[in-house]
């Protein structure tokens, strides 16, 4: 062996020209109801490296080639794959052979089956093809149940994995994390703050003759709040549901449209006041609009079969209690701010067309589908 | 928070199914599947080789033999499978008490290869420890210990080689790295000096010696010189792929994009090399650079998806020249600059920071660096002026 040469491989030392991709294999693991399902992709080149699958030696491998294999490949490759349920082995039945095109050449796709009961807690999946011939091997796994999806990469570090099988399925712990994601969109969905903040500004304060005063009465404002709060809620839940679980459908643009509209609106009375008292069946009527637009995302999400209702009760609950956490901040300022002369002109009616503005740039962003970047 | 998680993850997932297309029934029995590489002669010596290699695994100098090969052929092929056999036949020559010195200097070299650093200049330290005059582990440690940054410590790891190996060698060794620490004039010179003397030196090291006195020339602004460097070096007729990836950058820096397309048409299977022929095409609005962006994207995605991460250093380029995204260029330059710190390291670092808007905070590392080693570039120049001048 020349220095020389040895040498040229190291010169550069930080340059990777590699012209191709190391080997990897794809595993795809379906829990079903009564079995797993396995789609095993698996380089040609690294089988024919493994165990010669060029059987007439002219450096191509046929389809024959690799039919007349197929039992020794299934042998081959099982060998090296161990899936177990609850400690207890599954054994591997192979179903059909096929081929595929991956990025770095083609493949031989092996299908087959993993008998193993379903009401299991944990699946453990052992990997060890090609680390004694090759130490960069990877296995790329992919596994699929209930609509979820995890992936974990195999190593000659990390031969194995463990995932929990039914840990989704608790219904409570469902319900939180749909309870979660309401209080989270809530939260982050200005629109819904904006709106309901327009209808709380003015609710510490009464109209006489074309002008605002202090309420007398702390307990008056609060039921107030209250009437107006339900009011929405009820409405927001009544669209919510209908269009969750696919009774309703209206255009997502048209919505949020609406939703837009809704807001500038409800800002808008505080400055020009036409529905004073009848700010409750406001809240009401503009909440339908606001449900199907806080739908969107969990349809987005997606609920999860056969926990429904379950899901949508947690979404629910989670986005009351968001909405509760905001108004029980702002209700007290509110209400204090609202003893001050300057409050009706400098707070209420400047913040208002403050949010005017804002919701007319989403009003026009949204109708006519394109992005100010203003807010 | 969750929601960036979740929009990371449709991002995998899409990639997967990407990955995962569909399967099929091939159609008839004669249809040829894969074509196998490298069928030539090399091949099939290193077949019989492993033949013997498996029937006797306890041959130590055979089994060295064919991981030399393989790395050989990985190099010549650009194809890290062949590095991954290599990685795998040395394995269990690694589980002894004390591996063997050449087996760590090979064990190390792989290592190298992936870009891990710490763990290649443990084995070779392991490696020396044992053979002290290893001049391979010498060599070896004194360029991984330059691409990091940290160039007392790579001339030290020079100095041996001047006994142990080819005058040339030491020479280019010893000067690349005086010309990254605030002595760029003197090393040109010698440098200059060691490549006139050895043109009895085989064509690969004298190639060598006249990229790294091309890239000194470069640094110093010396344009003509370069040029005519790199022609020389091109004229010794090795084909290096280094060497083309180093003089298109050159040609990129001084919009000669025609002669980048040239030079790099057939080279689009190394990802290094079809970034820099994409920058070219993108420059002259050509219409291959859409589809090579998407080459190159995917091929990026794939090496992340394995947990790869040698690569950040060009695709923080592909992510700030190509899609023109700063922020995320920025990231990748960063975690790059975390393993090597080469000129072209700092430059995509500077560069992502200027174009992110963030550039003090995010830069300021790299930035004590370069005055720290006292690092000279004409190429870095520019931009630590920018710098400069946001500061005032």
């Amino acid at each position: 062996m020349s220095r020389i040469t040895l040498m040229a491989i190291l010169v550069f030392a930080s340059f990777s020209a590699m012209a191709h991709k190391p080997s990897d294999s794809y595993l795809a693991l379906t829990v079903e109801s009564n079995a797993i399902r396995g789609q095993w992709d698996i380089a040609l080149r690294d089988l024919d490296y493994a165990m010669g699958l060029d059987a007439n030696d002219d450096g191509n491998i046929t389809w024959a080639e690799l039919r007349g294999r197929k039992e020794a490949v299934y042998a081959y490759a099982f060998n090296k794959l161990e899936i177990s349920v609850n400690q207890q082995n599954c054994p591997l039945k192979p179903t059909d052979i096929l081929v595929d095109e991956h990025s770095d050449g083609h493949y031989a796709v092996l299908n087959f089956q993993a008998a193993c009961l379903a009401e299991s807690q944990q699946l453990s999946v052992a990997y060890r093809l090609f680390f004694d011939i090759d130490a960069q091997h990877r296995g790329l796994l992919k596994l699929t149940r209930n609509e979820r999806t995890d992936t974990a990469i195999f190593s000659p570090d990390r031969k194995q994995v463990e995932f929990a099988l039914n840990s989704v399925r608790k219904p409570w712990q469902e319900l939180l994390n749909f309870a979660y994601e309401g209080v989270w969109h809530i939260w982050i969905g200005f629109d819904h703050i904006l709106f309901l903040l327009s209808l709380l500004l003015p609710a510490a304060l009464v109209r006489e003759n074309s002008s605002w005063r202090p309420k007398q009465n702390v307990s008056r404002t609060f039921w107030d709040v209250l009437a107006v709060v339900t009011a929405f809620t009820l409405a927001h839940s009544i669209t919510l549901s209908l269009a969750a679980l696919g009774y309703i459908a209206l255009p997502t643009r048209w919505v949020e449209s609406a939703i837009a509209a809704s807001v500038a609106l409800a800002a808008l009375n505080n400055i020009y006041p036409v529905f004073v008292h009848r700010r409750t069946w406001f809240a009401f009527s503009f909440g339908l609009i606001h449900g199907m637009g806080i739908a969107s995302v969990l349809l987005d999400m997606g609920l999860p079969d056969g926990q429904r209702v379950l899901s949508l009760l947690g979404f629910n609950l989670g986005v009351e209690a968001g909405q509760l956490v905001i108004v029980s901040i702002a209700l007290p300022l509110i209400t204090w701010f609202s003893q001050y002369r300057y409050y009706p002109a400098l707070v209420m009616k400047l913040g208002s067309a403050g949010i005017v503005t804002i919701a007319l740039v989403w009003l026009a962003e949204r109708s006519l589908d394109f992005q100010m970047n203003i807010f | 928070m969750k929601y960036i998680v979740t929009i990371v993850l449709l991002v995998i997932l899409s990639i997967y199914n990407a990955v995962f297309a569909q399967p099929y029934y091939p159609k008839t029995d004669n249809e040829v599947l894969e074509q196998l590489p490298a069928r030539g002669e090399s091949w099939f010596e290193i077949r019989s080789l492993r033949k013997m290699v498996e029937s006797n695994p306890g041959d130590l100098p055979k089994v060295l033999n064919l991981v030399r090969r393989y790395i050989e052929l990985g190099r010549a092929e650009s194809d890290p499978r062949y590095y991954g056999y290599a990685e795998a036949l040395l394995t269990p020559w690694m589980q002894t008490a004390h591996p063997n010195a050449e087996v760590l200097t090979l064990r190390a070299t792989l290592y190298q290869n992936r870009h891990e650093f710490p763990a290649a200049l443990d084995n070779l330290s392991q490696a020396l420890r044992q053979q002290p005059r290893l001049a391979q582990a010498w060599l070896t440690r004194a360029l991984i210990q330059e691409v990091q940054g940290n160039y007392a410590a790579a001339l030290n790891s020079c100095l041996p080689l001047l006994k142990l190996a080819s005058p040339l060698t030491a020479r280019v060794c010893i000067n690349s790295t005086l010309s990254l620490s605030g002595q760029i004039d003197l090393a040109y010179q010698q440098l200059n000096q060691a490549v006139q003397i050895a043109q009895a030196e085989a064509p690969q090291e004298r190639q060598w010696a006249l990229i790294a006195l091309a890239e000194i020339a470069e640094r110093k602004g010396n344009i003509a010189a370069a040029e005519q460097h790199y022609q020389q070096a091109f004229q010794l007729d090795q084909r290096n792929g280094y060497l083309l990836a180093t003089y298109t950058d050159f040609l990129l820096d001084h919009k000669r994009y025609a002669e980048v397309i040239k030079l790099l048409q057939n080279e689009t299977r190394a990802d290094g090399l079809l970034l820099r022929l994409t920058m070219a095409e993108q420059q002259l609005k050509l219409p291959e650079a859409d589809t090579h962006k998407e080459t190159l994207k995917a091929r990026f995605a794939a090496s992340r998806m394995r947990g790869d991460s040698s690569h950040q250093g060009d695709e923080a380029r592909f992510m700030l020249h190509l899609l023109n995204k700063p922020e995320p260029a920025l990231e990748l330059a960063r975690k790059n600059w975390s393993v090597q710190r080469e000129p072209r390291d700092a430059r995509i670092l500077l560069e992502a920071a200027l174009a992110s808007g963030r550039a003090n905070h995010a830069a300021q590392p790299t930035l004590e660096f370069l005055v720290k080693s006292r690092l000279q570039d004409a190429r870095l120049q520019p931009l630590i002026d920018q710098f400069k001048r946001i500061k005032s």
